[in-house]
């Protein structure tokens, strides 16, 4: 190397073996390069693949409005006084002049109405958020049906789930800092359902409340664990989720010359730079947009909050909504004894809330199991070609909605004229009820579109076109699918059940089946085995009909 | 354990040519068709003005939103079919930082759809699981590290190392003990425990703030009351009101079903406590002919002729009732507390 040469001989100019920078712009990157390393890194980044879905994009709705939601966040923290210290109002909206309220309900008041664009940046926060939250469950729900949680992304898949978890918190957090007359009472709802833990409710009350409720401490704690504690947290995790999705590379439908061991698609440079790029602020512009015409969360048509009233319409966001669905079908069951009281009416649904959320996150592992599949998975299932697995989603959509239903059941009474009761026995029962008629009309649903994709491969597409044969028959002209649309339709692996081992091993010595092997055999009958998938096509089939003789 | 049930074998290695053995054979990659753009100048000229013809739009549009804050004042409501009466400022500032945005993203997904490349290329997975020699190697160093430290060896020392990290959390634990006061019997009692029979408390109209009288109550009514000496200026007024809060029905006394209930009140005027026993709400929708009271966030329903019993809903147990009285100068007043806690119920809560 004739550095290593030139430095033997000691002379005093280094030399470099590098070739000399053509531009500025180059000698900047080698500048920065010899500090950072940023050749390595861009060599294998700059024209990373992308494969193209609309699907996909779902996924970055959540990572542009988290990165408002932060923008918009820290302005309005300049605003905000996060303080139950008690003022009276002076402001230029006059129906509440004169009224004692919180500094932080007066500070909102204030960012709502005398900071120009205040208001505009609330909304779109509030906005956001709840974009964000919807387009969490969307993208999970994406991956849930596609199957991209298996092998080697379980763990994202995990991350992502807690993502979804905070975010919801953070939300409920962020909702009760303007001290209004509806996020009071979600808080007042909060302090109820802390109250309801056995043993140590009442300590975690007086400890999160700094004393009986309201108090004067809670919305500085909130406003700490709203706008640092849970975004800390969620930085961190996007920041991992979003490393394992470049580490692991995005999955990709099956399709002519797309395999497990590639990734087919456009470069990261430029088409993909601009168009996620260019996708954040069509999702930036159009939440302006929505913010501008469609109010959202209007403190000051609720008032500020005082614990002896309420607004009728007291109804948490949405993604709430099956939690608040949980309390409100529950039956009020109290249990009382030795001195102590135990609230079964508000525990139980505290603790089915948490084991519903629980479920999804584990479901990776659960299927993992079930199959004992070790192999890695790239390509993306499509819905209908795992009946179980799309039945179980479904359920689960099903019982969310169920609950949804239950949440606002005023709502549903009011502008249905309905009876309240009525919709809430509905609940009850339909709880248990509807997600298992919801699994199986999906299965069924699944296992029909299967047979039509085995029908199309084998018969062919209509092609609307009527014959009349020379004996008088009419017929439909079925054309041969091209190539590509075969092998798309019959890229699917079937995976078989597992089966059980030979009750007598091949010396004729009875082997022993452990009942979590048979538990296992048995599920993974379920999920694979006649009753849940369509056999596909075989070339032999295929060749039968298409070699002439056919059938049409 | 999960057999691939293929019609043949390829899908792994993919590219091979569909031959006539396999109709289901890869493909392959498809050829490229070219865009209308790709072959015609004038098709790419016309794109390359609609991008940046966006970006003009956007902008003028940042200029608008500039020129809005100045201009428009923060009071000025206007009126926009169909949205109704809207802030003028909100609106202006609201569509112009829209339109600024999205025509940007807008033109970027214009650009890279119609003139940028739309080759689509593969390139290689590679495993996740590093190779076996990698990982014999990695268990290997690992193996002597962990030898080396004495870690299994010296088992006093992993144990007390194991008990001490277990211990150490607790000291974050217990400096949130200064969070709170404890609860001792906190939630017990409501501001109405300074009454006795001697030294009654007048109930105070929520509304009037003024003392009431048995016949400022109509039968039919609902009326909301406080207890003396609490005004909305006090420093923990909203602690107290959370769960002095008293709701006063008045029933005619042949239609109240609850004996016990009838003595607590005073001529068919009954004092329930306002916060919901379920979560705490506060109830304020009372139906007259059924005297049924709702709670607005969960709809427990309580019947207030028959002891507040729960008749539907998730609540767990009747409201309190407070037991009043007149006093000389007619005047309704309490004479004691609730005789069991308001609001939600908690492990502690005996009665």
């Amino acid at each position: 190397m004739s550095s290593a040469s030139s430095a033997s001989s000691g002379a005093s100019k280094p030399a470099s073996t590098r070739a000399k920078p053509a531009n500025k712009a180059e000698s900047a990157a080698d500048w920065v390069d010899g500090r950072l390393g940023i050749y390595s890194l861009a060599k294998a980044n700059l024209r990373k693949i992308f494969p193209d879905h609309w699907s996909f994009m779902l996924g970055e709705i959540c990572l542009y409005t988290f990165v408002i939601i932060i923008l918009t966040g820290v302005y309005l923290t300049l605003f905000f006084k996060p303080s139950m210290g008690e003022v009276v109002y002076h402001g230029s909206y006059a129906p509440l002049n004169g009224i004692r309220m919180s500094e932080a309900y007066a500070s909102t008041m204030n960012i709502s109405f005398e900071v120009r664009g205040g208001l505009l940046i609330r909304q779109i926060h509030h906005w956001a958020a709840l974009v964000f939250v919807a387009a969490m469950l969307v993208h999970m729900m994406r991956v849930f049906f596609t199957g991209a949680f298996r092998k080697p992304r379980e763990i994202n898949w995990v991350f992502g789930f807690l993502l979804l978890v905070l975010g919801m918190f953070d939300g409920f957090f962020g909702y009760s800092l303007p001290d209004d007359l509806l996020s009071g009472t979600g808080i007042r709802f909060m302090e109820g359902a802390i109250l309801a833990v056995p043993l140590v409710g009442t300590y975690i009350q007086m400890f999160l409340f700094g004393g009986q409720f309201p108090g004067t401490d809670i919305v500085p704690r909130f406003f700490t664990i709203h706008v640092l504690l849970i975004p800390g947290i969620m930085l961190g995790l996007l920041v991992a989720h979003l490393i394992l999705v470049f580490y692991h590379k995005h999955t990709q439908w099956a399709g002519p010359g797309k395999t497990e061991q590639n990734v087919v698609g456009m470069p990261l440079m430029p088409v993909y730079m601009a168009k996620a790029g260019g996708f954040f602020f069509l999702v930036f512009g159009i939440i302006s947009a929505m913010s501008a015409i469609a109010t959202i969360n209007p403190i000051w048509a609720y008032g500020p909050y005082r614990p002896d009233q309420v607004s009728t319409d007291a109804q948490p966001d949405w993604y709430m909504g099956f939690s608040e669905g949980l309390i409100r079908i529950m039956p009020g069951w109290e249990i009382r004894a030795w001195g102590h009281t135990l609230n079964m009416g508000v525990m139980v649904p505290l603790a089915i809330f948490p084991m519903v959320l629980a479920a999804i996150a584990v479901y990776p592992f659960i299927e993992g199991w079930i199959t004992g599949d070790k192999r890695e998975h790239h390509i993306l299932d499509r819905p209908r070609n795992a009946p179980v697995r799309t039945g179980l989603g479904a359920a689960w959509i099903s019982l969310y909605l169920v609950l949804l239903v239950g949440g606002g059941n005023d709502l549903f009474a009011t502008h249905l004229h309905l009876s309240i009761n009525d919709i809430t026995y509905f609940v009850r029962v339909g709880f248990f009820v509807v997600p298992i008629i919801t699994f199986f009309i999906t299965k069924r649903w699944c296992l029909g579109l299967q047979r039509r994709d085995k029908d199309k491969v084998l018969h062919g597409r209509e092609t609307g076109v009527i014959k009349r044969l020379p004996h008088g028959e009419f017929v439909e002209v079925h054309a041969q699918l091209p190539p590509a649309k075969l092998h798309t339709l019959t890229a699917h692996e079937q995976v078989q059940p597992v089966e059980l081992p030979a009750e007598v091993d091949e010396n004729g010595v009875a082997a022993k089946v452990g009942v979590v092997t048979k538990t296992r055999a048995k599920l993974s009958e379920s999920f694979y085995g006649e009753g849940s998938q369509i056999a596909k096509p075989t070339a032999e089939e295929h060749h039968e009909i298409t070699s002439g003789h056919g059938h049409h | 354990m999960s057999a691939e049930k293929l019609p043949e074998s390829h899908g792994s290695e993919g590219h091979e040519v569909a031959g006539h053995g396999d109709p289901f054979a890869d493909p392959g990659l498809p050829a490229h068709a070219p865009r209308r753009t790709d072959i015609d100048e004038r098709a790419a000229k016309r794109a390359e003005r609609q991008v940046s013809l966006m970006f003009v739009v956007s902008m003028l549009a940042t200029v608008g939103f500039i020129a809005s804050y100045v201009a428009i004042d923060p009071d000025k409501i206007v009126y926009i079919f169909p949205l109704g009466h809207v802030s003028a400022l909100n609106f202006a500032l609201g569509l112009t930082l829209g339109v600024a945005l999205f025509c940007i993203g807008a033109g970027a997904v214009h650009w890279a759809r119609t003139l940028m490349s739309d080759h689509e290329l593969p390139a290689e997975r590679h495993a996740i699981e590093a190779d076996d020699d990698v990982r014999a190697d990695v268990i290997e160093q690992f193996t002597t590290g962990a030898a080396e430290s004495g870690f299994g060896r010296r088992k006093m020392i992993r144990n007390t190392l194991i008990g001490s990290m277990a211990l150490v959390p607790l000291s974050g634990v217990v400096l949130l003990r200064d969070l709170g006061p404890l609860p001792e019997d906190k939630l017990d009692h409501t501001g109405w425990r300074v009454a006795t029979e001697a030294k009654p408390l007048p109930l105070i109209n929520m509304n009037t703030n003024k003392p009431m009288k048995a016949e400022d109550i109509a039968v039919g009514s609902l009326t909301f009351a406080k207890p003396e000496g609490l005004e909305e200026d006090d420093e923990d007024f909203q602690q107290q009101i959370a769960k002095d809060a008293l709701m006063l029905v008045r029933i005619a006394p042949e239609d109240i079903k609850d004996n016990d209930s009838r003595e607590l009140g005073f001529e068919g005027i009954l004092a329930y406590s306002k916060i919901c026993t379920h979560v705490g709400c506060p109830i304020s929708l009372y139906e007259q002919q059924t005297h049924h009271a709702l709670c607005p966030c969960h709809q427990s329903t309580f019947d207030l002729a028959d002891g507040a019993r729960v008749i539907f809903g998730p609540a767990g147990h009747p409201l309190p009732q407070l037991k009043i009285t007149t006093n000389q100068e007619g005047f309704l007043v309490a004479t004691g507390d609730f005789a069991e806690p308001v609001g939600p119920s908690f492990w502690e809560r005996s009665a």
